[in-house]
């Protein structure tokens, strides 16, 4: 598993072969599928802690995330990078998981678990069969509680950690991505990669790494995701038992300046040795409870294709593409050889970004000439009645594709409570149903100007 | 058998298995199909033997060439004709080329699955290459060729499958080809690759979702049943090298930050009898948790690497057993040493009777959670046909895995992993000389 580079990442997992227990017999429609998330139970602990539940009986599996209040944008300068290395922390022993017995402690029951860390959260996961569901909340209840930070394992960390930024450097594309970033945003703490600066990440202490950990994982500032093959009555129960003891506490005030408007056109060049050239043009987006969210998610499909909506699921599966604005501009035109963009739920404003692979021998000028002459017309003329009618039902089938597993149906729930409330998700279908051309043409006509961009070039030496 | 261990295999034994629906239309077209009811979409996941191994030795990345562009127009359509069929029902199709196979994936509501199947068939019959977009889709390529030059770990894997197979063998070539070759791949390299390579009854197609396995049946029969094109026969499959004396190469990239370090043997095929215990083994040593035990050394014990891990490639021929980690080039030296000693370590001892029960319990019981999804079981069927596992491997295979001993895992390690017989490639901000 590979995020962006603006998505920390924890450790690794793999998956291998095989069986299922026969399927049940019901059928779903699109309209079902899409909406079934009415069927979630919801629970709030004595201590603050948001439990979320859906029973799904296709398989003998079940799946628990835990989601805190907490990434990237809750980071000053000197401690940037500190909330995904207290995510990777927290995968090394507890009180009542000593560091030696963490390895297995799900795979014996088949089960994959995983951690990520973006801008606004940080999470854990873990899927297997659904007997493990004990064990699931036991480990789940351990890192929020009494996770170890072992001063030699947290020095032990800090080198991984850095050869995980030291990877990603060695791609151009991400480097580019971090440096438009951290250009576009000059307040905002959305400027931070998620991975840290070098320099804080070479000099962050044990104490700092605990003392983030103790402030911000706590039952209050947490949701509990559970999908799957359960009984959500004896999973509420279960869960009362694991997390019922912890106490919860205040996170404390968080620093969120808002982010001046752009008053003019930015643009940031990487000029190093490499074999190819890359462009990258982001405007300040919408939030998710933005109005803009949604008419914008629907321009986007129209330049480039719908992703769907999952940051754990979407980007697995390439975009239906090749009819839209900016493909046809920059691919089948020969300038680029790949065309994508991105547009992600956020809790507070933060960038939509279109990125393009220059084609050998083209030269980014004309790259980025034909990538604005389609925003410019775009923003003068708005979309035409077929591409609004084509990017909706792009999206509408995104959402059914990325509903698929229990993983990703509990993702979803998890991830929108973080940044805004999980009862957006069942209405994702009918936000983007209810956009009109109107407000495609005015979001276009609003964020798609100069002085609301920064434009990125990685210029090969 | 420990009690979990025991349950795991339980679970996996009583159940009354995928039974999946296989037949084979009148032309040769095979058609595995599994009916599911989880979402309201379809997964076609089209399989047409024949990848970059069958490759002509003086053009490399012809194979690649025409997964680029075998969906850019068709007898039919034309690319943006097609491009606005798929567009328009929100589909994408995923074309990719592996050693030995075409394949082609995508999923689609059920309510355009008939549609898009139909869709499916014209571009695996009927491609024509235009020639504008076979112009378009070279200059892909060398943009792809050119990244891959860029970046240390694909530069250390090209080079690590070049010295492990030799650059005559199908498998020591980049599946891409190499700028010199792609140059010279036309439109009628590509089309005469379809013409010898494309048949129906090198095709398999495993549909997995919400359709009936006559409805899915009666569409297949629609989309290819009149298809009849002669099928070449089986291409030769060279000899693969055996290890010999161990090897390394550096190749110095000091532009970059990481470095990645690919270590490798030539090692089975999956027909091979060993291959349950070799699949075991390498759980154990760099697959398990966190990376096996590779990833307990080198990641965990000493903070070397932000990812470690081993692979096995049991293909059809011997492929590659693969360590891959990056780490910082002032760790080079001691993270080969590390992987040296493991491997040594697993050589001398073998497994523990610990990790056997650990990565048996791991391997059986993820079963589930690797079918839960149509392109799961898709790929899962689409492995089955490829190595003739039987329709009932999903039920057969705990008890295969079940069977196997520490010895036979230990042996196995002694066989495959010997770091005397290793080849090591680095690739990035290093220069120094690998013992």
């Amino acid at each position: 598993m590979r995020f962006r580079a603006n998505h920390g990442c924890g450790p690794v997992g793999r998956a291998l072969l095989i069986v299922a227990r026969p399927y049940n017999s019901l059928m779903v429609s699109v309209e079902q599928a899409l909406t079934e998330a009415s069927t979630v139970r919801e629970h709030v602990l004595d201590n603050g802690l948001r439990v979320l539940i859906q029973e799904v009986h296709t398989a003998p599996l079940a799946t628990v995330w835990c989601w805190y209040r907490v990434g990237s944008k809750d980071e000053r300068p000197g401690l940037t990078g500190i909330s995904h290395w207290v995510e990777h922390m927290n995968f090394k022993g507890s009180t009542n998981i000593p560091r030696d017995k963490v390895k297995g402690i799900i795979e014996q029951y088949g089960g994959y678990w995983n951690g990520y860390t973006w801008i606004d959260q940080t999470t854990y996961t873990e899927t297997a069969t659904r007997d493990a569901l004990d064990r699931m909340l036991f480990v789940e209840a351990e890192r929020m509680g009494s996770c170890l930070y072992d001063p030699a394992d947290c020095e032990s960390e800090r080198t991984v950690i850095i050869s995980e930024l030291q990877g990603g450097e060695n791609d151009p594309d991400q480097l580019l991505d971090q440096e438009l970033t951290a250009t576009a945003f000059r307040l905002h703490p959305y400027r931070h990669p998620t991975i840290g600066w070098l320099s804080d990440l070479q000099t962050m202490t044990r104490d700092d790494l605990y003392g983030h950990y103790r402030r911000f994982y706590v039952p209050n500032n947490a949701t509990l995701v559970i999908v799957g093959d359960v009984v959500a009555d004896e999973a509420i129960r279960a869960v009362q038992t694991h997390f019922g003891r912890l106490e919860s506490r205040e996170v404390g005030p968080r620093v969120h300046p808002t982010e001046p408007e752009q008053l003019g056109e930015r643009r940031v060049t990487i000029s190093k040795p490499g074999t190819t050239a890359y462009l990258k043009i982001g405007f300040h987006g919408p939030s998710l409870r933005d109005e803009d969210f949604f008419p914008l998610l629907v321009l986007d499909a129209a330049l480039t294709g719908a992703k769907g909506i999952n940051l754990w699921a979407s980007f697995r599966t390439p975009p239906p593409q090749r009819s839209t604005r900016l493909y046809q501009a920059l691919v089948n035109s020969g300038l680029a050889s790949a065309v994508s963009a991105g547009m992600v739920p956020t809790h507070q404003p933060f960038l939509y970004t279109i990125s393009a692979t220059a084609t050998e021998g083209a030269e980014l000028p004309r790259v980025e000439d034909a990538a604005l002459g389609v925003l410019d017309r775009v923003r003068a003329e708005g979309i035409t009645p077929d591409e609004l009618q084509k990017a909706k039902t792009q999206l509408r089938a995104r959402l059914v594709f990325e509903n698929d597993s229990i993983t990703n149906i509990a993702h979803q729930l998890g991830y929108f409570e973080t940044i805004a409330s999980w009862r957006l998700y069942p209405r994702l279908d009918s936000q983007i149903a209810a956009v009109t051309l109107d407000q495609v043409g005015s979001v276009a006509a609003k964020r798609l100007v100069a002085s609301n961009r920064t434009v990125g070039w990685f210029k090969p030496q | 058998m420990t009690a979990r261990e025991s349950a795991a295999a339980d679970v996996a034994l009583k159940i009354d298995g995928l039974a999946p629906t296989r037949g084979v239309l009148d032309n040769g077209v095979t058609l595995l199909t599994k009916q599911t009811r989880t979402t309201p979409a379809v997964t076609i996941h089209a399989s047409l033997a024949g990848g970059s191994a069958v490759d002509p030795a003086e053009l490399s990345g012809v194979a690649h060439f025409v997964s680029r562009s075998i969906d850019r127009g068709t007898a039919q359509y034309s690319a943006d004709a097609l491009a606005e069929q798929l567009d328009s029902r929100g589909v994408s199709l995923a074309v990719s080329i592996g050693r030995h196979a075409l394949s082609l994936v995508c999923t689609c509501l059920v309510e355009d699955f008939e549609a898009i199947l139909s869709l499916v068939g014209e571009i695996l019959i009927s491609p024509t290459f235009p020639a504008d977009e076979v112009e378009r889709r070279r200059g892909e390529i060398v943009t792809l060729i050119r990244q891959d030059e860029d970046s240390p770990a694909a530069v250390a894997t090209d080079a690590l499958m070049a010295m492990l197979y030799g650059a005559s063998h199908p498998y020591g070539r980049p599946i891409r080809g190499t700028i010199a070759h792609v140059d010279h791949i036309d439109r009628a390299a590509l089309q005469r690759f379809h013409q010898d390579h494309a048949s129906p009854a090198a095709l398999t197609l495993a549909i997995v979702g919400d359709v009936a396995p006559g409805e899915v049946l009666d569409a297949a029969a629609a989309a290819f049943g009149t298809w009849s094109a002669s099928a070449q026969p089986p291409a030769p499959r060279p000899a693969v090298p055996a290890n010999a004396a161990r090897r390394t190469r550096t190749i110095p990239m000091m532009n970059k930050s990481q470095t990645d370090i690919a270590y490798g043997f030539t090692a089975i095929a999956r027909s091979d009898p060993a291959f349950y215990a070799h699949w075991l083994m390498n759980n154990i040593l760099g697959q398990y948790s966190l990376g096996g035990r590779l990833g307990d050394s080198i990641r965990e014990r000493q903070g070397m690497a932000y990812y470690v891990s081993s692979s096995l490639d049991a293909n059809l021929l011997e492929g590659p057993l693969m360590i891959r980690a990056g780490v910082n080039p002032s760790n080079v030296e001691r993270a080969v040493a590390s992987i040296d000693a493991e491997l040594t370590s697993l050589m001398k001892d073998g497994p523990t009777t610990q990790e056997v029960i650990e990565s048996k319990q791991y391997l059986i019981g993820s079963m589930p959670r690797t079918l839960e999804t149509n392109a799961g079981i898709a790929s899962f069927l689409q492995t089955i046909e490829r190595f003739g596992l039987g329709l009932d491997y999903d039920v057969r295979m705990p008890a295969l895995l079940q069977h196997v001993t520490g010895e036979e895992i230990h042996a196995a390690a002694t066989r495959a992993v010997d770091p005397s017989r290793a080849t090591v490639v680095v690739a990035g901000p290093y220069d120094g000389a690998l013992a």
